[in-house]
């Protein structure tokens, strides 16, 4: 009683907090100055969409609709005929960023590991409208990452 | 030089002192524009980041971008609000932060009104700055501002007491309210300074002025998680800025006050050891510099580590430990004084 009463009266607990923050005051810093570095990215990390295409050059995408049908946020919207050689492909394949609340479903659903997410995080808009990504752009960025998605997926494959 | 010092006689002595207090106040608002960066570094190191470090070498431009930011601001005046009383309240907060420095000395005769009643002068304008905060918060028309005012006013109120008796406390030890005298009297050596004989009134008046200028912990004017920001919420661009350079202002003033009369001014704490002749070359405003900044530092580690008072707890704190307390150490203070108790008492020091 006397005790705690004394040591309310001298501060001792306020002291020891004092203390403490002096000797974090010194301690190293934990911050990472982000443009010049960065933290490692895992190669599940899931950015920015793309979709990709087989070595000879043919897109996987066959307009199956599963990643139309599994995402939960209505991103994707796909219209689809059969194209002149007789196989089905999409004529329309768009996703909306802005609804896209990156979960990574379109891609697990994929059976043709058609439709990835890269580890592409850095990008903006400048106008309205540009962050519905159509079939033209999600290839091209299939074409420009593809290097880094084959490597993602074979260092993934041994967990799956 | 002499050429200098003769114009400077020349001139009419409003000039004089209005190149004093140009002199004085120019230098005041740097020190609170690099009081809010060096806030912000030193809680952000001591939460283990670095703080502002963009604008400029190390971010050192940072209080420049940020003021230039609120300058360019629109002054939002809220439709319900009293529109002159809501201007006029940032100025009633700025006025005595500023004023009060007048009988600030920075060193022998360094100072712009060396007044008799220095002390009291101080201690009536720093009471002042309640004002701004009240008519703020009233003038604004809107429930957090409200709060915030009543709550700033009513710990104000409360902690001026204990701060003006521990005050009282130096005016009898040095026997004098010029604050001159009173940096005079603690002359001798480290050890004659007052804070080791006042210790409790120290130590009480450095946490009533954490208290007066409601900073952390004490912030329940502000706090955020209750109140949005207190008095100042409807408050914006160089209006709020105002408010933010007086509360800064205030803070120097009170780490310069503890610094003046309680850690001997601009007194070098080498004095009557061997080191006083090395340390010689130091100018004396260094030292009541470097004092100050202590106690700056001391307001922005306590912000740094202690979570905010419950409002009743603030209450308790100053009206049922920090009053008796000081009420009883003055007694002891008058006891040694009349009794002559060497070393500071026995009229040798000054």
């Amino acid at each position: 009683m006397i005790k705690q009463y004394l040591g309310s009266l001298f501060l001792i607990e306020l002291l020891k907090g004092l203390k403490l923050t002096g000797k974090y005051f010194f301690a190293k810093k934990f911050t990472i100055m982000y443009p010049e570095e960065k933290t490692p990215i895992s190669n599940r990390f899931r950015g920015r969409h793309a979709l990709r295409r087989y070595p000879n050059g043919e897109e996987r995408c066959i307009a199956c609709k599963l990643c139309e049908a599994v995402c939960p946020a209505l991103a994707i919207t796909i219209e689809a005929e059969p194209r002149d050689d007789g196989t089905r492909r999409t004529t329309k394949y768009e996703i909306d960023l802005f609804k896209c609340i990156f979960c990574g479903f379109c891609e697990e659903s994929c059976p043709v590991d058609s439709i990835v997410e890269t580890n592409i995080f850095e990008y903006h808009y400048e106008q309205r409208g540009e962050q519905i990504m159509d079939k033209t752009k999600l290839l091209q960025f299939g074409d420009d990452y593809e290097a880094q998605l084959a490597q993602d997926r074979t260092l993934d494959a041994q967990y799956r | 030089m002499e050429f200098l010092i003769s114009i400077w006689e020349m001139l009419p002595v409003t000039v004089q002192i209005l190149m004093k207090i140009v002199a004085l106040v120019l230098p005041l608002m740097l020190g609170v524009a690099y009081l809010t960066l060096a806030e912000r570094k030193v809680i952000g190191y001591m939460q283990v980041r670095v703080g502002p470090n963009r604008v400029g070498f190390k971010g050192i431009l940072q209080p420049i971008a940020d003021a230039l930011k609120l300058l360019m601001k629109e002054i939002v005046i809220p439709n319900p609000a009293n529109r002159y009383l809501f201007i006029i309240a940032p100025v009633m907060s700025i006025m005595p932060a500023l004023a009060a420095w007048a009988v600030i000395p920075f060193d022998e005769g360094m100072v712009i009104a060396n007044i008799n009643a220095g002390l009291l002068y101080v201690l009536a304008l720093t009471s002042l700055g309640v004002y701004g905060v009240i008519i703020a918060g009233w003038a604004s028309n809107s429930k957090y501002a409200l709060l915030g005012a009543l709550r700033s006013a009513a710990q104000v109120v409360s902690y001026e007491i204990a701060m003006g008796f521990a005050l009282v406390g130096v005016i009898l030890a040095a026997g004098s309210l010029n604050l001159t005298d009173i940096v005079q009297g603690q002359s001798g050596s480290a050890l004659h300074w007052y804070w080791l004989p006042l210790l409790p009134l120290f130590v009480i008046y450095f946490i009533a002025g954490v208290a007066e200028t409601n900073r952390a912990p004490f912030d329940i004017a502000e706090g955020e998680s209750e109140i949005v920001a207190g008095f100042h919420v409807d408050y914006s661009g160089m209006a709020f800025a105002i408010f933010f350079l007086a509360e800064y202002a205030n803070m120097i003033l009170i780490s310069a006050l503890a610094a003046l009369m309680f850690l001997g001014g601009w007194l070098s704490p080498f004095q009557g050891t061997p080191l006083e002749s090395v340390f010689s070359f130091v100018p004396p405003f260094m030292w009541l510099l470097a004092k100050t900044s202590f106690f700056l530092f001391c307001f922005l580690w306590f912000r740094a580590t202690f979570p905010r008072y419950r409002y009743d707890q603030i209450m308790r704190l100053g009206w049922k430990v920090f009053i008796p307390i000081t009420i009883f150490w003055l007694l002891v203070v008058a006891f040694c004084v009349v009794n002559k108790m060497p070393i500071w008492f026995d009229g040798k020091g000054a």
